[in-house]
């Protein structure tokens, strides 16, 4: 029999991870046993607590949200939509679903059934790496693991994966073992003495079963066994064995398509030779050490910017991983700037020990722009600046040439570990951008009251600050003052949103995308200019207007509004979606070229790309229609 | 003159109709489809391509059909082959493009429709302007000897005019090609024109008119054929 209907959906799995991995034979022989199920908006796909469908989803039109119930209400998680993978965890680990998922949109999912994929898969080496990363960085519950304190657990960030794929695991040689008579008793004193989680029995040497933490919940705790019983009572057996020197996917591999969590090594890889030592699932944790966590560690440490550098390019691996396993992109830029923010504190400390003499007076370093917003993922210019205490006007001179070589050494600094200069001065060591707290007020009075196309563009960069380093409360009396000055001048926001639409519209009438005319980028989709500042300004007009504090970044500054406007809530949320969706897409791409990612060339994109590209256009001309009638703009 | 009442007549062709047909119409048993909810019925919907729109004297070049049970098409559920004919027509060739020794395997019409009969058992048909293709399968039962299909049938062309509103159906009588509902139903049309194809296209669009129709989820077969 032919099948027209499996090929169709061949067609549209090898497009996306992990399935363009597979062969086309393997993936046929999926695709003819997948389940098409159609859901309209907000019909459930899973609830949490629910015994897994023994399938995962992949979406194939619409969206899917993934959310989760804190008191009552829900929290989106995530949101899925074409070409993205869900509800995978739960089946490797054969729990039941944590989360609960539900058509965000009309939709049409693909189901797998994992009992065809997962032996496919698993054969697969990049299928199952792919498979290993999203289940070692717990892509599906990001949160879960923020509490059990594995949030930054990593499966690889090495330079290439070559590398960890042909490292050795490492072992402990040093197992703690028992003989088979012993009693469950003593067998646990053993294990309390060591500070061990399991227990290898011994019988001739050999492995004859184990113990771990586990077994002794799931048989004593429960009162199925009495602690006066010997060890082989309630040990697993046999053990699963591997010879000497698997490496560290070998060994994951194993665990993962057994179930298990310990691996012991004998001399032929059999339970009848001599035990040599054993592997636990902890280990190979340990062992993928360029995790976030050890690199901050590194970042305090660094004396020198070149440190900071090599720490630099890790996090650009670190990035290209994450893009890779599809984390949600708010984990993802939670985790990068924490990591750039902590690398800009160590290089002020630094150049401040390069200084002669200690800082005359308060100051505090503030980010602007993207860093500002704290959405800069991939390294593009730094921009920054200084704000001082007031001091008395003759010494005003000679704090501002402190500052200012301070801002110097700083910005080498940066520049040193891979910030470009800002081709614009707009940065600390530019005497306009490093003043007294009255002169960067009566700075902001003067944008606000005068607004002219140059003070939109600055003011449009400077808004965006956020402090980095230094004294709090200057840049807390900044804000104090610049939203009085603000409540004064309520039509300074209408010249705001003014400025925010007007990006020309994205899409031609044919519904082409428009790309640029002329220029270096002629046929280019400019997704900066077009797509992602419209979005940057509407949020923060809007988020000036509720004064809204402490949330630079555009995506959260959407969320908040969504909270606050209760009737534009829907479109407050896709705005935030489209952000991160966009932001993503320009990381991706300029990963993939070397550049900023900010041109697009159209002609090598896929069709699901654009799909994807065109269903954020949608928000951005909704947050400009809100603009407009919110400010009377026409 | 002697009046033969209508179930006796049809009880007489059933008793002289081929064995697979007995099979077949055996799967009806007196169930009461018209109040079940639609989760509970098993659908299926099917194309065919034909050598010409004459349901006479034209021929299927192959069936493809396949199952829907509540919002799920399960990809195992298909029914998809190609009709060895000695009628051949050049000119429908572009349509279709199922050329007379084509590159996919071909059973015989016989085969086709047997088989067809057991997939589909006691389903409920759906196809877009259903009516050609039932008429298209009835004329091969003809042929075998066998009576008419039993099923009952859905009309997708039928049921996408009752999502639209009564105010803005500007012409009654139209009727709404395939690519027609694609388009406003948000479908893609790759495999347009294989019967296979055609059967998933028609039944993404059936899933969606339904959605459309069945706001509260509490529609009953009777309701989609009102």
């Amino acid at each position: 029999m032919e099948n027209t209907i499996a090929e169709r959906i061949y067609d549209f799995l090898k497009a996306f991870p992990p399935f363009h991995f597979m062969d086309e034979k393997s993936l046929l022989n999926i695709a003819a046993e997948v389940k098409v199920i159609y859901l309209e908006k907000d019909k459930p796909v899973f609830k949490a607590n629910e015994a897994n469908h023994g399938m995962f989803y992949v979406v194939k039109d619409g969206a899917v949200r993934i959310y989760r119930i804190e008191d009552k209400e829900p929290q989106i998680v995530d949101i899925c939509d074409e070409g993205d993978l869900f509800g995978l965890r739960p089946l490797i680990t054969k729990e039941d679903y944590q989360l609960s998922a539900s058509a965000n949109e009309e939709s049409i999912l693909y189901g797998i059934p994992i009992a065809l994929f997962l032996p496919m898969a698993l054969e697969n080496k990049k299928v199952s790496n792919f498979l290993i990363a999203s289940f070692a960085s717990n892509v599906s519950d990001p949160r879960a693991l923020e509490k059990s304190g594995k949030l930054f657990t990593e499966y690889s960030v090495e330079r290439t994966s070559e590398i960890l794929d042909l490292k050795k695991a490492k072992y402990t040689k040093n197992t703690v073992t028992c003989a088979p008579e012993l009693s469950i008793k003593e067998a646990a004193n053993k294990m309390v003495k060591r500070h061990v989680g399991s227990i290898v029995v011994l019988k001739d040497k050999k492995p004859l079963g184990i113990i771990t933490n586990q077994d002794l919940r799931d048989k004593i705790a429960t009162g199925l066994h009495t602690i006066a019983e010997p060890v082989t009572t309630i040990m697993s057996t046999p053990v699963k064995c591997f010879q000497k020197g698997p490496t560290v996917s070998q060994a994951q591999l194993i665990m993962l398509k057994n179930d298990i969590s310990h691996l012991c090594i004998t001399q032929d890889g059999t339970p009848d030779t001599e035990l040599l030592g054993l592997i636990t699932q902890q280990d190979i944790v340990v062992s993928f050490a360029n995790n976030p966590i050890v690199l901050l560690k590194e970042v305090k440490r660094a004396e020198k910017a070149s440190a900071l550098r090599e720490i630099k390019i890790k996090t650009g691996e670190l990035l290209k991983k994450y893009l890779d396993q599809n984390l949600p992109l708010s984990q993802i830029l939670n985790i990068l700037n924490e990591i750039n923010y902590s690398i800009t504190v160590q290089a002020i400390e630094i150049s401040l020990k390069k200084m002669n003499t200690e800082p005359p007076c308060k100051f505090a370093w503030l980010a602007l722009g993207s860093q500002g917003r704290k959405e800069q993922l991939l390294t593009t210019d730094q921009d920054n600046a200084i704000v001082f205490e007031n001091v008395p006007e003759a010494a005003y001179e000679t704090t501002q040439d402190y500052f200012l070589e301070l801002a110097r050494q700083v910005t080498r600094t940066l520049h040193k570990i891979g910030y470009a200069y800002c081709p614009a001065d707009m940065m600390a060591s530019n005497p306009r951008w490093c003043q007294s707290l009255s002169e960067w007020q009566s700075q902001f009075t003067q944008w606000i009251t005068n607004p002219s196309p140059e003070s939109l563009l600055l003011s449009a960069i400077f808004f965006d600050y956020s402090y980095v380093y230094g004294d709090t409360p200057l840049v807390t009396t900044l804000s104090d003052r610049i939203f009085e000055v603000l409540d004064k001048n309520v039509f300074f926001y209408r010249h705001m949103a003014r400025d925010a639409t007007k990006s020309p519209a994205l899409l031609g009438f044919f519904r082409q995308f428009l790309v640029e005319e002329s220029g270096e980028h002629k046929d280019f989709f400019d997704i900066k200019q077009r797509a992602l500042m419209p979005l940057i300004d509407a949020g923060r007009v809007l988020s000036l207007d509720h004064k809204l504090r402490n949330i630079n970044n555009t995506a959260g500054r959407f969320e908040r509004l969504a909270e606050l406007e209760e009737n534009n809530r829907e479109i407050y949320e896709s705005c935030s979606y489209a952000f991160k969706a966009l932001l993503k897409f320009r990381t991706k791409q300029g990963l993939l070229h070397g550049d900023s990612g900010r041109f697009i060339e159209l002609a090598s994109l896929s069709k699901a790309e654009k799909l994807k590209l065109k269903r954020c256009f949608k928000p951005i001309r909704d947050i400009q229609e809100i603009l407009t009638v919110r400010y009377q703009l026409k | 003159m002697f009046k033969i009442p209508f179930f006796e007549l049809f009880n007489r062709k059933l008793k002289n109709a081929p064995s697979f047909y007995k099979a077949y119409a055996e799967s009806f048993q007196s169930k009461k489809i018209k109040n079940m909810p639609l989760e509970a019925l098993r659908f299926v919907v099917f194309d065919t391509e034909t050598t010409g729109l004459d349901v006479r004297n034209d021929r299927m070049l192959s069936i493809g059909a396949v199952g829907i049970a509540g919002n799920t098409i399960h990809v195992k559920d298909t029914y998809e082959f190609f009709i060895h004919q000695d009628k051949f027509k050049a000119e429908t060739v572009p349509v279709h493009g199922i050329l007379k020794k084509g590159k996919y395997k071909q059973i015989s019409e016989e085969e086709a429709v047997k088989g067809f009969l057991k997939f589909i058992g006691s389903s409920v048909l759906v196809g877009h302007h259903v009516g050609f293709d039932i008429a298209m399968i009835n004329y091969a039962l003809k042929r075998l000897g066998a009576p008419k299909l039993k099923n009952k049938a859905l009309d997708t062309g039928v049921l996408y005019k009752k999502t639209i509103h009564q105010v803005n159906i500007l012409n009654r009588d139209k009727q709404y090609s395939l690519d027609e509902l694609c388009a406003d139903l948000n479908i893609d049309r790759a495999d347009r024109h294989k019967a296979a194809g055609d059967a998933f296209i028609t039944a993404l669009a059936f899933l969606k008119i339904r959605g459309r129709l069945d706001v509260k989820g509490q529609l009953t077969y009777k309701h989609l054929t009102r």
